[in-house]
């Protein structure tokens, strides 16, 4: 119910929303939760595993019960927590993991079950008849199981990611966060101040005390204001910091839009990675629960969340309130409940010695040990010295003490330490580098003493920065001690829960002991306790303590388990933000993309890069019209190949040549002034790792080419041999791939072509086969290389990148007048394998040069790298599959890429394999399927037949190895 | 994580590709024999604690990087050019 | 005790009063057949059928922390038998073949699910690839299927197919592939281990190797020396610092793996995706949280915990490939510390030392290796030979060359597999 004259909500704006379909109203400034409790509805959750009917535990993102779906259809969001989201107008929620309602959910049948569904009850039994598991037991389980419901449509919401750099980063906004903040800001240090809630202020606006004589939330608003008008502060309010990682680098999720109807610009959530040189965490502390019979009833809370939503939302959880604890800290409750006219039935205190100073009737010495109603709470039962009474009450509210949110100093695998005189955990100092800590969070629990920490903490990391910070003018505030005794669980008959959320009870803790999974980490996974989406933030302790109880141990002996990022759950949308659709990765296009586009090739992705797979004329019906097309081109007349995308490395330097002889098999220093040569790389494990040409330019000035796949390793490659194994050498690499446009002129017209374009004529003489130079096409200066990777007569002609598009054209109109034209990636491969030439289908990093033919490529008079580990008896054994050719033995038949070899009278299974088949093609010149492949002693074995068998493609057939060069063995056409 | 480039000063690890232990500056001669190849190529001290490895700029300058890291805390602790390392 | 339906239903109508330890805590005896270092998933398995296929029982396993602490309990929970290179092939397929009579034999429900593995292929290259390798599986008598595109929408209709990066040409689909519980496959055969006889000395750290002559003779603890005829080492990501106490440099680089859990989620994804542009890989637990995982953090590390760069690029390969995910909301991420090896694959051998015995390896696919990994380094232990599925994991392929088994071929550099 409202209580008037309370709380920090805008009356004068009132807000319409539906909750279950049904439209309830609030004010701006309410969360769902608060403005639920205003309009009396107390029940918001099932719980996962028994669907117990569960209300609001907490007033923050550590609420483990109210959890809902927020929209519906495709952007729906399910598990947002109901005491975080904002209400808007329009704003739609459903409960969920319920059917067919909330108020009735056949699922609840669980609960009676309970007794044959306690801890890890699944490990042990569900294993007969054993096909049911998939059939039968996992569909049922896992369709009972999940909390809300995904839509299964892809997300089309906005979210960004950002970076932020900041001196210091104040990690909460209550009175330590604002005050170190403050203090640090006004050293001059450049701050960010990161708060997870809407409001800044943190307990402040949840309590009824004055700060420096003035409303808690007033003198907020002074030191906002104040750090507002800085240039040197960032404030950031609904931003959760989520992880702290190596070197000051923190994660944070900032929620933009969840609290405003959508709007298309608008991200829902940024996701930032702060770099700050210094934190200080003042994130507070969570209060926990106290766990006795039947604690989780709609309308038991914590004690602090009833205070928070009657202060700071003018709400009060229910009309008769009982207030239970084992801590000074509780009595507040009672007080502002009082002071604000709402009936308080009872105080309970677990000590017997405690001084209560609050005008309702008192229980010392006493405890809660059990509760009734069913949707809601209706009374409870005190037990004390021996008698039991029940208490007719709506709303209890409860507190077993205030655990220090150490999370974020734990992500770096640091451990809390245990303070006794709190019986809490605390941050253990250092557990993060460059992270103090300051307030409730460091187990300091007067507002008093975190005003003063906080202005401490801060003086000490501006100093270590190199700023003085002036002495703090310390607000006045309570410094009431908190004196607690320990309370855990109130014995007594029945389930008392731990884990509100997954459904763990003392029971399963005591029984996993009794099982022997008493580590603490045992103990979690085997009962799911603190696994569910609180991460224990509500229940680890207490679980903890009983579980050092049932094992006769004392809780800092015990160990925690391992607190992990996220601090609060994080979209997949967020932290991948911007990767969908082309966004994933870039996306790389060559000077003649748009020509090519024009044309309407398909294009296919090479890494990075687009290609056109085919060049479609009309009347063409599918590729490999096209594809045959293409080639004949090559084979015939000439045609028009992108080639832009192969790597590019500019080298220069009077060592050049030696840093080719040391990262290729083969010679290099003996290559001519105007010739190209082509070379092969090993990896320093023996294995190729590419292959390409490389030309000599000028006298210390040579240009690599790589293949497309490796051009980026190549490049890390050779910046290692230089920099790391021969600094001494004088030579300079830089990549000029996307500087050159290039294109390969090939065919059998291709020098004809050429001359009509280049300012000089190209002879034979001038111009053999494997020579380079500049060249002038129509006035522009360019490179020449006669090299072919199709076996005919070709060219490959750069240009500077700018002139890419217009050479294009230009070349394949001239290709076309003289019946030719572009050809594209499938005529490209199928040019290829008629001539044995391999890609990286064939040197796929498990072969060696022994492998495809190349070993006397590997110089004996020098070094290189592979050199001596290709040497291994394993590279070189004879039995190695090696590169062979194949074609269909007889009829022409289908071969296919993938399937294995296998000697024709074998069965074709693993320990008769003798190779596989790594490219195919159909050729029109030879007009059959050929195909490159690896057979055990391949080069041995020209002539003999193996059976090819792809079982996937239902392909068997008797192929004849051939010698991998199908077409031109001799190579009478390159040379024209 | 972040590293320090000698070259571009302090930059997130993304800016980096990783080829493991320093061992790659200590190449061994062709004859030095199959245990010491084996050695450089294969085999690792692998320490738990201080170690130095090798970080390539890639996404920046292009330096090969000799980093001196602690593997269990995460810890920077120094960087250097290998160019300056190997001479 | 037998664990049944019927047991929970006697249990749960008398007060659940009657459960017992699933495994005893014994102290350390001074003299052991066998010691097996590493109580993970491995060491677990190797002891288990140690006692169960060769008869011995004399045998204790020695864990640093708990039991099922290291890797087994931190992993993206997959099972499957896809490999394509000799070695790998009959040894995974041995191990699937474990898994599916695993249950009935444990008398454990670890949960293992085959709901089938879908490896999606983006290029024509891939695509012959992916084939070569399903050839492979069916070679080996495993069960594999290559989907075109359409059969991939068929199955998995909320993948991006209208504007992809990386456009999805089909999938290699294994239908025995699957999933199981983690941590109920690390208890299962500690409680079958501990059942017959095999003492399990959890916070017993092995703090030196002892040698005398060649030949290991026992090994000091954080609980004392204890004297042993063999001793394996099956201790993953520690495999350096472990094998150090014996003299010995392994090919081992460890690195950090990480891997995300979301909240909880009615069903959504009914198999096991992998989506190899992205290095991703996700499933969704039978309580609803979607697990997913992808590359290494990619330098060498202890910390068991990663950071902000591989994890959002495993978010950024999810939201590409399946952009439905966009709302499920990680719930934790965690890290686990793989021993990489120089091809990618394990090894299982003797050493040079007699009587000491090596597993590791594993790299980030120990998960699924768990009952194969057990069995064939029982063998190894009890009879000094290979098992028959096991014959190619040497220590000493990488010295002389023979049979490596690089299944990415990227090479010898660790980090890359």
């Amino acid at each position: 119910m409202r209580v008037q004259g309370r709380g920090l909500v805008d009356r004068n704006s009132p807000v319409t929303f539906r909750f279950d379909g049904i439209a309830y109203e609030g004010f701006a400034g309410d969360t769902l939760a608060s403005a639920l409790l205003a309009n009396d509805v107390r029940l918001m959750g099932r719980s996962f595993k028994y669907h117990r009917p569960r209300g609001v535990l907490t007033a923050g993102s550590e609420e483990p019960n109210a959890l809902v779906t927020v929209g519906a259809g495709v952007g729906q969001e399910p598990n947002m927590r109901a005491t975080v989201q904002e209400i808007y107008p329009g704003l739609e929620a459903q409960s969920q993991n319920r059917w067919p309602s909330l108020g009735f959910d056949l699922l609840s049948v669980n609960d009676l079950a309970a007794p044959f569904l306690g801890a890890g009850f699944y490990y042990k039994t569900f294993m007969w008849p054993r096909a049911f598991w998939e059939k039968l037991y996992e569909p049922v389980i896992r369709r009972a199981a999940g909390l809300g419901a995904l839509s299964g449509k892809p997300d089309g919401d906005r979210y960004e990611r950002a970076w932020a750099f900041c001196d210091l980063l104040v990690i909460g906004a209550g009175p330590a966060g604002l005050m170190a903040a403050l203090t640090a800001a006004r050293a001059g240090l450049d701050v960010i101040l990161a708060d997870e809630d809407a409001r800044m202020g943190g307990r402040l606006l949840a309590e009824s005390h004055e700060v420096d004589g003035m409303p808690g939330p007033d003198w907020v608003d002074s030191v906002l204001n104040e750090l507002q008008a800085m240039d040197n502060v960032r404030l950031m309010s609904r931003t959760t910091v989520t992880g702290a990682y190596d070197q000051g680098t923190y994660g944070a999720l900032e929620r933009v839009g969840h609290h405003l109807p959508r709007a298309e610009k608008r991200p829902l959530e940024t996701f930032w990675r702060i770099v700050a040189r210094r934190s200080i965490l003042a994130a507070g502390a969570l209060e926990r629960p106290v766990a006795f019979t039947n604690n989780d009833r709609p309308g038991i809370m914590t004690a602090g969340a009833v205070r928070t939503y009657l202060n700071r939302y003018g709400v009060s959880p229910g009309k008769a309130v009982t207030v239970f604890g084992n801590n000074d800290d509780a009595h507040r409750t009672a007080r502002d409940l009082i002071a604000a006219g709402v009936h308080v039935s009872a105080v309970i205190d677990a000590r017997a010695d405690a001084a209560v100073d609050v005008k309702a009737p008192i229980y010392k010495g006493a405890v809660v040990s059990g509760s009734s109603g069913r949707k809601q709470l209706e009374s409870i039962t005190v037990r004390s010295g021996g008698r039991e009474e029940k208490i007719a009450t709506d709303c209890l509210a409860m507190s077993g003490g205030w655990n220090p949110t150490v999370h974020l100093t734990c992500h770096m695998n640091g451990r809390p330490t245990w303070r006794e005189d709190i019986q809490s955990f605390v941050p253990t100092p250092g557990a993060i580098p460059g992270m103090e800590v300051a307030g409730a969070c460091n187990g300091t629990m007067t507002t008093a003493a975190c005003l003063r920490e906080g202005a401490e903490v801060a003086a000490r990391v501006a100093a270590d920065l190199g700023k003085k910070a002036k002495a703090a003018d310390l607000p006045k505030a309570e410094d009431d001690p908190y004196r607690l005794t320990a309370l855990w669980h109130v014995p007594g008959k029945g389930r008392a829960w731990l884990d509100f959320q997954n459904d763990v009870t003392v029971k399963d803790v005591k029984q996993a002991a009794t099982e022997n999974f008493r580590s603490v980490e045992h103990m979690k996974r085997y009962t799911t306790q603190g696994m569910a989406t609180d991460q224990g933030k509500n229940s680890n302790v207490a679980a903890l303590a009983i579980l050092a109880d049932a094992t006769g141990r004392g809780i800092p002996e015990t160990g925690t388990t391992t607190f992990r990022p996220p601090y609060a759950p994080v979209a997949i949308a967020a932290m991948g933000s911007g990767a969908t659709g082309k966004g994933f990765a870039p996306e790389r296009k060559t000077t003649s993309h748009a020509a090519t586009v024009e044309r309407k090739a398909p294009l296919i992705e090479a890494g990075l890069w687009y290609r056109p797979s085919y060049f479609p004329q009309a009347g063409e019906t599918n590729w490999r019209q096209s594809c045959d097309r293409e080639v004949g081109y090559v084979r015939n007349a000439v045609g028009i190949c992108d080639v832009s995308t192969l790597g590019k490395i500019d080298i220069q330097g009077p060592d050049a040549a030696r840093l080719l002889d040391f990262v290729y098999t083969n010679t290099f220093s003996t290559l001519k002034l105007g010739r190209v040569r082509y070379g092969l790389m090993l990896r320093e494990d023996g294995h190729v790792m590419d292959d390409g040409t490389t030309a000599r330019l000028g006298e210390h000035h040579y240009v690599m080419t790589t293949t497309t796949a490796a051009a980026g390793q190549v490049m890390k490659h050779l910046d290692f041999v230089t920099q790391a194994l021969h600094p001494e050498w004088d030579v300079h690499l830089i990549s000029v791939t996307e500087q050159w446009a290039q294109f390969a002129v090939a065919g059998p017209k291709s020098r004809e072509l050429l001359n009509g374009l280049l300012d000089t004529s190209l002879s034979d003489d001038d111009w053999p086969f494997m020579a380079c130079g500049e060249v002038s096409v129509a006035g522009v200066t360019g490179r020449l290389f006669r090299i072919s990777f199709s076996g005919e007569h070709a060219y490959e002609l750069a240009v500077p990148a700018r002139f890419g598009d217009s050479l294009f054209r230009l070349l394949v109109a001239r290709a076309e007048a003289m019946g030719g034209g572009a050809y594209g990636m499938e005529a490209l491969n199928v040019l290829r394998v008629e001539k044995g030439f391999i890609t990286h289908s064939e040197i796929h990093g498990r072969t060696t040069a022994y492998d495809i033919g190349m070993e006397r490529m590997i110089s004996a008079k020098k070094d290189c790298i592979g050199k001596t580990m290709a040497a291994r008896p394993g590279l070189v054994d004879p039995e190695r599959e090696r590169l062979v050719g194949l074609r269909p033995a007889g009829a022409a038949k289908q071969i296919t890429a993938g399937a294995h070899l296998f000697n024709p009278g074998d069965a074709p299974v693993r320990v008769n394999d003798q190779g596989y088949v790594t490219s195919v093609a159909f050729s029109p010149t030879l007009g059959m399927n050929i195909a490159l492949g690896f057979l055990k002693r391949g080069p041995e074995r020209y002539g003999e037949t193996v059976k090819l068998v792809d079982h996937a493609r239902g392909v068997e057939t008797l192929c004849e190895v051939v010698n991998p060069v199908f077409f031109d063995p001799e190579g009478g056409r390159v040379r024209g | 994580m972040r590293i320090t480039c000698p070259i571009c000063g302090e930059r997130d690890s993304r800016e980096f590709s990783y080829r493991g232990a320093d061992v790659a500056l200590h190449r061994p001669d062709p004859e030095a024999g199959e245990a010491a190849w084996d050695d450089y190529v294969h085999l690792r001290d692998n320490p738990a604690g201080e170690t130095r490895d090798m970080w390539y700029h890639e996404g920046g300058c292009g330096a090969w990087i000799v980093v001196t890291r602690n593997t269990v805390t995460h810890e920077v602790i120094g960087s250097e050019l290998a160019a300056e390392v190997a001479r | 005790m037998r664990f049944s339906g019927l047991r929970i239903l006697k249990e749960g109508l008398t007060g659940n009063k009657g459960w017992t330890p699933h495994w005893r805590d014994p102290e350390p005896k001074s003299e052991y057949d066998i010691l097996i270092i590493g109580g993970g998933g491995h060491g677990l398995a190797t002891a288990y059928y140690l006692a169960k296929e060769h008869g011995l029982s004399n045998i204790a396993v020695l864990e640093k922390g708990y039991i099922g602490g290291g890797n087994v309990g931190r992993n993206t929970t997959i099972v499957r038998a896809n490999y394509n290179m000799p070695g790998n092939s009959e040894f995974y397929s041995h191990s699937l073949k474990l898994w599916e009579g695993l249950e009935e034999d444990l008398n454990y429900n670890v949960m293992h699910s085959q709901r089938g593995i879908i490896n999606l292929f983006h290029s024509d290259g891939q695509r012959d690839y992916a084939v070569r390798r399903a050839n492979s599986m069916i070679n080996q008598g495993d069960d594999a299927i290559v989907l075109d595109r359409a059969g991939v929408k068929k199955m998995l209709p909320y993948l991006d197919y209208d504007n992809a990066r990386f456009p999805v040409y089909g999938g290699l689909y294994h239908p025995r592939g699957g999933t199981a519980r983690h941590d109920a496959v690390a208890w299962g055969f500690a409680r079958g281990a501990d059942s017959r006889g095999v003492d399990l000395l959890q916070n017993c750290e092995v703090t030196g190797i002892d040698i005398e002559g060649g030949k290991v003779i026992g090994v000091q603890t954080s609980r004392g020396p204890i004297k042993a005829k063999k001793v394996g080492i099956v201790v993953a990501g520690r495999s350096g610092q472990v094998a150090a106490r014996a003299g010995m440099r392994l090919p081992i680089e460890s690195h950090i793996l990480q891997a995300f859990v979301t909240e909880g989620l009615k069903p959504c994804i009914d198999h096991v995706v992998t989506f190899g542009m992205g290095h991703f890989y996700i499933s969704q637990s039978d309580k609803g949280g979607l697990v997913f995982g992808g590359d290494l953090d990619f330098y060498a590390s202890y910390a068991a915990r990663g950071n902000l760069p591989m994890a959002e690029h495993v978010m950024e390969a999810g939201m590409a490939l399946m952009p439905m995910i966009g709302k499920a909301r990680v719930l934790r991420s965690w890290g686990g510390i793989m021993d990489m090896s120089p091809d990618g694959s394990p090894i299982i051998d003797r050493t040079h030392i007699e009587g000491l015995y090596l597993n590791c390896g594993w790299c980030y696919g120990g998960f699924k290796a768990v009952p194969g990994s057990g069995n064939v380094f029982a063998h190894l232990m009890a009879t000094d030979r290979y098992h028959d599925n096991a014959t190619k994991f040497r220590l000493d392929r990488f010295r002389d060359g023979y049979g490596l088994m690089d299944e990415e071929g990227t090479g010898s550099q660790h980090n890359l597999h």
